[in-house]
């Protein structure tokens, strides 16, 4: 009973969790390390292909980043995306979640799609904020933290993870979802998967076409220091009396 | 002194713990006025008030509690343009999240989330972030009015200062428009005896538990010790154990007499969560995990031929 969707699904490219980072000089994480498709947004890409096959439509990947971010949209692309767009600007280096989320509503309203799909956080350390600034800048309500997603008509409905259980929240399309890592097991690209997508299209797109300018950051950092860290006690191999140890810590805690 | 306000997150009448944990933070950088919406707003204002909150600002709508964050930033934004704040306080919990952003990018003002201290410095604030895998930290500082910052869980131990707050009804501007995320059910999953976050010992398990039958194992000594189960991130998006255990930058903070982690490598974003623990123990069988690093004791072993026997000990001692 649904029409066909048009579905938004924001896509970041991180630092591989499997290598490490380093510091720059200006205090900004390096990007020279491998960099991957945001595990987060790989679910995000599922879910919106799902979606896609349950009821028609088109899905869309939005990024911003460096212009080898192409790269991360290339492979939700050949996951079964139709198209991409990257928005990539020197101006944007370093940009806050609020600079983020003014050029991704920038670039996401002329789409006009019926859901944007995001993940809660990105995987780089990031902390969900730019979903919230997102749905706020679009003038669309916010469906967080879903593990489950259902459309029907203009209803979308999801499973609204809390600490205790969960919500069921409903609103009306044009909403933004924010899924959580188990929403769905992301698909592997096929081989013809891939061959696709390079013939799909990604579209860059820079500050001056969406019309925005940087201005002032809304915060600075303004000093580094290393963070206090607990030292380490006593580490014991099990021999036998690690038992004990233990018990007699607990029992100076005064919990037993 | 600049005029401080604190968020205060209403869960179903029920004032958060964190609200109280922004009060004892609040009350060190400014005047302190707090912001209570919906059911029960009245009854936590007099909490707040005892916590040093010389005005609290109610409004008891029932669309505070229904729909998700929007109603919450049209009455916040149309009382910051009256009462023009400082600062303003959230905690950094799902739901204050969402409020937070949303109305960071409605006054145009940014954010800084994830704080564990913020100072007041020369007419502005600076919070302290962690940074670079948690191995820094940052000063931030917010350049624009309002400055809001997001403070972590457990960063702050809540205290009363003795006094009552002027409780203030105001008016919200809240339109039909800001009515849309619609929260029709509330299922309850998590049934523990005790609650995670007030735990005086929590023993939490990882991806070195093995397997989700293993779990028990770790209830049962959580049982001897009167504490609650926790979980790292792994085990629960590998489905093992419902998300209300985790523990962590994306689960719950605790700050316990006794943290037990059970093979638990110890990653940032695990260890954020429970660093505050007065005593740690580590049961890895990695010596060099990283969670070895930080532990008071660390026990280099088999998890699951650990806490059994651990288990039976606790039991023999309170015989
Ligand atoms: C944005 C973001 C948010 C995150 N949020 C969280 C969060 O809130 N909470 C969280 O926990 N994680 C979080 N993570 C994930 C985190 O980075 C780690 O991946 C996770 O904590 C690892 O879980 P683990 O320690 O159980 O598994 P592993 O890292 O696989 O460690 C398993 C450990 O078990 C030990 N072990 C194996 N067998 C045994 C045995 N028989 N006996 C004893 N020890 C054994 C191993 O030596 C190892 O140290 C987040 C990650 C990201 C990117
Ligand atoms: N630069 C970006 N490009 C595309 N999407 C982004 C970007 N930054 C954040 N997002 C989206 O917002 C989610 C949460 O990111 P964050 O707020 O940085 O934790 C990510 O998983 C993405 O879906």
């Amino acid at each position: 009973m649904t029409g066909p969707l048009k579905i938004v699904v924001t896509v970041k490219q991180v630092p591989d969790p499997n290598s490490s980072l380093t510091l720059e000089a200006d205090n900004t994480l390096s990007r020279e390390k491998e960099v991957v498709l945001d595990p987060g947004d790989e679910c995000g890409v599922e879910e919106g292909l799902q979606l896609k096959e349950a009821h028609g439509g088109e899905v869309i990947l939005v990024s911003m980043g460096p212009e080898r971010a192409k790269d991360a949209i290339r492979k939700g692309l050949s996951m079964g995306a139709d198209r991409g767009v990257l928005i990539t600007d020197p101006q944007l280096a370093g940009a806050d979640a609020l600079l983020t989320a003014r050029a991704l509503a920038a670039a996401i309203k002329p789409e006009a799609p019926d859901l944007v799909i995001c993940s809660t956080e990105s995987y780089d350390g990031s902390t969900g904020m730019v979903p919230p600034m997102l749905a706020e800048l679009l003038g669309v309500p916010q469906l967080t933290f879903a593990k489950k997603v259902e459309v029907d008509g203009s209803n979308v409905k999801v499973h609204r993870q809390t600490g205790d259980g969960y919500q069921v929240v409903e609103a009306s399309t044009p909403a933004l979802i924010t899924v959580t890592a188990g929403i769905a097991e992301p698909r592997y690209a096929s081989l013809k998967g891939i061959m696709a997508a390079r013939s799909k299209e990604i579209k860059l797109i820079g500050l001056g076409d969406l019309g925005i300018e940087r201005g002032e950051p809304a915060e600075t950092i303004e000093g580094l220091a290393d963070a206090a860290t607990r030292k380490a006690g006593a580490v014991i191999e099990d021999d036998g009396t690690a038992v004990d140890r233990i018990i007699q810590v607990l029992a100076e805690a005064k919990v037993i | 002194m600049g005029k401080v306000w604190v968020y205060a997150e209403l869960n179903q009448g029920a004032l958060a713990p964190t609200s109280l944990e922004l009060m004892a933070l609040a009350r060190e950088l400014g005047d302190v006025e707090a912001v209570a919406l919906g059911g029960g707003a009245k009854a936590a204002a007099a909490t707040l008030g005892k916590h040093g909150a010389k005005v609290v600002h109610v409004n008891e709508d029932a669309a505070f509690d229904d729909f998700v964050a929007e109603p919450a930033t049209a009455a916040l934004a149309s009382l910051y343009k009256e009462q023009a704040p400082d600062l303003i306080l959230f905690s950094f919990t799902p739901d204050s999240r969402e409020v937070a952003g949303r109305l960071a990018a409605r006054l145009e003002v940014g954010l800084i989330s994830n704080a564990g201290n913020v100072v007041a410095t020369g007419g502005g604030f600076v919070a302290k972030v962690p940074y670079f895998g948690g191995a820094k930290l940052a000063s931030m500082k917010a350049n624009k009015k309002p400055a809001i910052i997001l403070v972590r869980p457990k960063s702050f131990e809540p205290s009363e200062a003795g006094g009552t707050a002027e409780v203030k009804d105001f008016k919200a501007s809240i339109d039909e428009g800001s009515k849309r995320a619609h929260i029709i059910e509330r299922v309850v999953e998590a049934s523990e005896k005790v609650k995670l976050e007030d735990a005086k010992v929590v023993i939490s398990g990882g991806r070195g538990m093995g397997g989700p039958n293993n779990f028990p194992l770790l209830e049962e000594l959580a049982n001897a010790l009167g504490g609650a189960v926790g979980a790292s991130r792994a085990v629960v998006d590998a489905g093992w154990v419902p998300y209300s255990m985790q523990v962590g930058q994306t689960g719950k903070s605790v700050r316990p007499g006794v943290y037990i982690a059970v093979g638990i490598s110890g990653a940032m974003q695990h260890t954020v969560g429970m660093k505050a623990s007065k005593i740690i123990i580590a049961i890895n069988k990695d010596a060099e995990a990283p969670i070895m690093k930080m532990a008071d004791l660390g026990v280099v072993g088999d998890a699951l031929k650990i806490v059994p026997a651990l288990t039976a000990a606790v039991k023999a001692k309170k015989k």
